[in-house]
């Protein structure tokens, strides 16, 4: 007995210290890709901010790309004295902005109707919403483009080629995916609390603004953002409806403007990119967990 | 009528859930609902818009050897995409999952950056890296004695550079979503299985697997759309070309429909979409159900 | 006066029914609990009371009113719900407060019966906190003070200690007595757990099926249930049932299980005797009644051996298991008095407290 309790306890003691040194090098392997895809992801970002601080002269200049010889703020400097690029960026910020509170005014009350208040025709309803995920923009850019087109020569009202069209389309966007999202953050709210209120003599729309908005706020934020960022990248609508530069939002207006085949220009291209992509990224960096969990949200809740 | 008071109050609180749900109505039925059945009808017009033609410009588009490129392109681009996105999100997801917990979330923001950026902005970035003369690229790869490669000018590279832009964007989403379902397995489960003699292969495949099933599946389902119809990179990396071999559904219907001025030949191009997007849909989602039940 | 009557209260979800017609008078400033199995209706007879259930037959009527097509808030009714359902953003005070400021009652008003009830629940010093820096008892007696600051005509319990932990479920026990005995408020108490039940209530209500099994005070449910369901209910450990059989020898009524026949006590023959020969019954005798062999045996009092499977010492005393007739039987017994496994005990069954059961109706004979 006494000759096999110390052999037991050092290789008791091995295998733990193999254990140990599986999970070391299981962490090792972990960082080494980790740093790997690091580099993957942030490369353009990084070689944009890189190429933002070039001259014209550097950027055309045989030197090493990935070095900044003479940096200099220039592109950005004439990036934000000018009236075109400063009315893109007035234009995305209006635009995402009254998409976010219209998008609220809309989601909200139909997520609280969907999740509280069975109707006839709810679970039809919900589903629907679901489904319009189904039907992408880039299948409805094309009627919607006659049907503008249409109103136009109707009624004689231009809607074409305005920025203020995109607050109309936009909420086809967010709307269905708010909309869900929502109807998760309020059905986890447990039933008790409304009868709780209905008890204390809430009416449903006092139970809603009192009790649901205050308590879903995390969601709601969550939403909020969705909807700013989806408004604030949108491609394809602004690039179908406005034509003229001072009607275009960010992402079309740099597209079509800026890019003028001259190669000098792309420092201050890699800036407008840059500085149009910090609204975005600054409610990443300081509301991250509200971001990811409106990006989760959808999927485990649905 | 002894009970009316109840059900008035029933009736009243019908009356007010569908005027909450009336907007949301009327924006589906208006903005949605209604351009997809108008869609169907421009798609039967002729160029003019004055005719109708019945089926004449899907059998127009059958003849021509771009739309089978396009189709054929739109299958390959969202498929590949979605694979790769699928499993670096997986393997990324893990590897994030591997370390401290308190380093996680450093990690997690830095890589879901690529997400954040409106991809219009991220893939000018990659054009840039891409451009024929001067790409930061095929500088370091003259460095270190590779030839220099024409990314966009190349059928074959250019296919593989839309979708390596396309990886690079959405595979963040996918290690968002999987490191949440990383996160909700209960831990007990793995250690029950170490007990039981599982290794680390057999956890992934028999713990981990089953319990993302789901989030697997929905992920997919929404990246398949998503991926299926995009426009920004595509159209600002090679606008279809070179010579058409790069175009998807969305940027071929943008170029025959609001740019070639023929609204109803991109309107059946883009109606293309649907039924795909449509099978997939129905696909995975019953799929789901079915677990769902077997899993009550 | 805020009594509470229901008169024929029917409830069906869809088809399925969940109430089955139930009489019921709750008298002004009564205790009443309802208890039952999950599924018996217990909760669904509450909400309906509330208003939060609408109903499908039938009447209730709270201080002499019909209140079937009023809603709730208009009930003059307060509810405890199992998970307090505090409003998660509100403090404790706005919690309180919630109802009373919908009703647009003055501010100081508010704020002086806020402090009266807060003081009575001793929880003064919570009135700025949010519910999660709470525990368990703290928001279970904000739960109470919520409801008792709106000063109702009736308040309505539903199953309020379940979430609670065993000790801690005791002690609020203690402290609804309390505060009821000190508001004196009309209550309608649910709960599944017996005990609750017993400690609580004026009076009981046992509820199975959807129908009323009985109501009586905790002394009468205990010691004379009508049935064979409340009889197996009330009471922990629970009443032994033994199928049991008749028979009349000599002049005197015997009652055999398994192979053991005990003489019924003189006072109970007359009772039973019209039952003599017949099978299908059952002897409800609880444990209490089973005990261990004394030198000094009352008429009635009656010998008897049996073999324990499991022998459970409560401290006090030991909880005695053996088989008699296909049934696991349970006697309380003295510790000191030798009870092993497996080896053979003499008992005493004390056929003086004996329920002699109608198998086939369920009522007590």
């Amino acid at each position: 007995m006494a000759a096999i309790a110390p052999t037991a306890g050092t290789a008791r003691s091995a295998r733990a210290r193999s254990l140990k040194h599986d999970r070391r090098r299981a962490l090792y392997w972990s960082y080494f890709f980790l740093v790997l895809f690091a580099v993957f992801f942030l490369t353009p970002p990084i070689y944009m901010l890189i190429t933002s601080l070039k001259s014209s002269a550097e950027v055309g200049a045989i030197t090493n790309p990935w070095w900044v010889y003479n940096p200099t703020l220039d592109n950005y400097k004439a990036l934000l004295t000018s009236v075109e690029y400063l009315t893109f960026f007035r234009n995305s910020a209006i635009v995402s902005l009254v998409v976010v509170v219209v998008t609220m005014l809309i989601s909200i009350p139909a997520a609280f109707a969907l999740a509280r208040m069975k109707f006839w025709g709810s679970a039809t309803l919900a589903t629907g919403v679901f489904l319009t995920y189904l039907i992408p923009e880039t299948l409805l850019f094309i009627p919607l483009f006659k049907i503008f087109a249409w109103a136009n020569e109707t009624f004689d009202v231009s809607l074409m080629n305005h920025w203020w069209l995109l607050i109309i389309v936009y909420p086809t966007l967010t709307v269905p995916f708010c909309t869900w999202i929502m109807i998760g953050y309020f059905a986890s709210i447990p039933k008790e609390l409304d009868e709780a209120a209905l008890i204390d003599g809430a009416g449903y729309l006092q139970i809603l603004t009192k009790i649901f908005i205050p308590v879903a706020l995390p969601g709601i934020i969550a939403a909020m953002i969705f909807a700013f960022t989806v408004s604030w990248a949108d491609f394809l609508y602004p690039m179908a409806f406005t034509t003229s530069a001072d009607q275009m939002v960010l992402p079309a207006g740099i597209v079509t403007t800026l890019i003028k085949g001259d190669v000098y220009a792309w420092g201050q291209i890699m800036g407008a990119c840059l500085l149009g992509a910090m609204p975005p990224l600054l409610i990443y960096a300081f509301l991250m967990d509200y971001y990811i969990a409106g990006l989760t949200a959808g999927a485990t809740k649905g | 009528m002894r009970r009316g008071g109840l059900r008035r109050l029933a009736r009243r609180k019908s009356t007010v859930a569908f005027l909450l749900t009336l907007p949301l109505i009327v924006l589906i039925a208006a903005l949605v609902i209604y351009p997809a059945f108008y869609s169907i009808y421009l798609s039967m017009l002729n160029k003019t818009l004055e005719r109708l033609v019945g089926l004449d410009n899907f059998r127009f588009l059958f003849t021509r050897d771009t739309f089978w490129m396009v189709v054929k392109q739109s299958c390959i681009f969202a498929i590949t995409a979605v694979l790769f996105k699928a499993l670096i999100g997986f393997c990324v997801a893990h590897f994030v999952h591997n370390v401290p917990a308190k380093g996680q979330r450093k990690w997690r923001g830095m890589l879901l950056i690529p997400w954040v950026i409106p991809p219009a902005m991220s893939t000018l970035g990659w054009f840039w890296l891409f451009d024929p003369s001067y790409s930061a690229f095929n500088w370091l790869f003259v460095r270190i004695g590779l030839p220099a490669v024409t990314w966009l000018g190349d059928p074959l590279w250019a296919r593989f550079s839309v979708i390596l832009v396309n990886v690079w964007y959405g595979a963040p989403f996918f290690l968002i979503m999987y490191l949440a379902a990383l996160k909700s397995v209960p831990e007990q489960l793995y250690e029950a299985a170490a007990i039981d003699g599982a290794n680390w292969w057999q956890k992934i495949w028999y713990v981990t697997l089953p319990m993302m099933r789901n989030i697997i599946a929905i992920t997919v389902l929404f990246s398949l759309i998503v991926t299926f119809a995009n426009f920004d990179i595509v159209r600002i990396l090679t606008a279809g070309g070179p010579i058409d071999q790069t175009h998807v559904f969305a940027t071929w219907a943008f170029l025959q429909g609001i740019e070639g001025g023929d609204l109803a030949l991109g309107a059946s191009v883009s109606l293309f979409m649907f039924p795909i997007l449509a099978v997939a849909a129905i696909f995975i989602l019953r799929d789901i159900n079915r677990r769902g039940n077997e899993a009550s | 006066m805020a009594q509470v009557n229901l008169r024929k209260v029917v409830k069906h979800y869809d088809e399925t029914p969940a109430v089955r017609g139930i009489d019921l008078d709750i008298a002004d400033k009564e205790f009443v609990v309802l208890v039952g199995p999950s599924g018996c209706g217990k909760t669904t007879t509450l909400r309906m009371i509330a208003g939060l259930e609408d109903i499908t037959d039938g009447d209730i009527l709270i201080g002499g009113d019909v209140v079937n097509d009023v809603p709730p808030k208009d009930r003059d009714i307060a509810m405890v719900f199992q998970n307090y359902a505090l409003y998660p953003h509100m403090t404790v005070h706005e919690n309180m407060s919630f109802g009373l400021r919908l009703k647009k009652v003055p501010k100081d008003e508010i704020s002086r019966r806020v402090q009266a009830v807060a003081g009575i629940l001793g929880i003064g010093e919570l009135l700025e906190r949010k519910p999660k820096q709470l525990s368990g008892g703290q928001r279970q007696r904000v739960a109470m003070g919520r409801a008792i600051v709106r000063n109702p005509k009736v308040f309505l319990f539903d199953e309020p200690l379940s979430n609670l932990d065993a000790k801690l479920r005791v002690h609020m026990r203690t402290e609804i007595k309390k505060v009821h005995q000190k508001v004196r408020t009309t209550t309608v108490y649910v709960t599944h757990d017996q005990v609750e039940a017993m400690t609580l209530a004026d009076r009981v209500v046992v509820m199975n099926g959807g129908h009323i099994e009985q109501v009586g005070t905790p002394h009468e449910l205990y010691h004379s249930p009508q049935t064979r369901f409340v009889a197996g209910f009330i009471g922990s450990p629970a009443m032994n049932l033994i199928p049991c059989g008749l028979e009349e020898a000599a002049g005197s009524l015997r009652l055999k299980m398994g192979n053991l026949a005990i003489p019924v006590p003189s006072d109970r023959a007359a009772r039973y005797r019209g039952f003599a020969g017949r099978s299908g019954l059952i002897c409800g005798l609880r444990p209490e009644h089973v005990f261990e062999d004394r030198r000094h045996l009352e008429p009635g009092q009656e010998r008897f051996e049996a073999v324990p499977e499991v022998v459970e010492p409560m401290g006090n005393e030991n909880l005695v298991y053996f088989p008699l007739d296909g049934v696991e039987v349970c006697a309380r017994v003295d510790p000191d008095c030798g009870a092993q496994p497996g080896s053979s005990l003499k008992l005493v069954a004390d056929l003086r407290h004996l329920h002699l059961i109608d198998d086939s109706t369920g009522r007590v004979l």
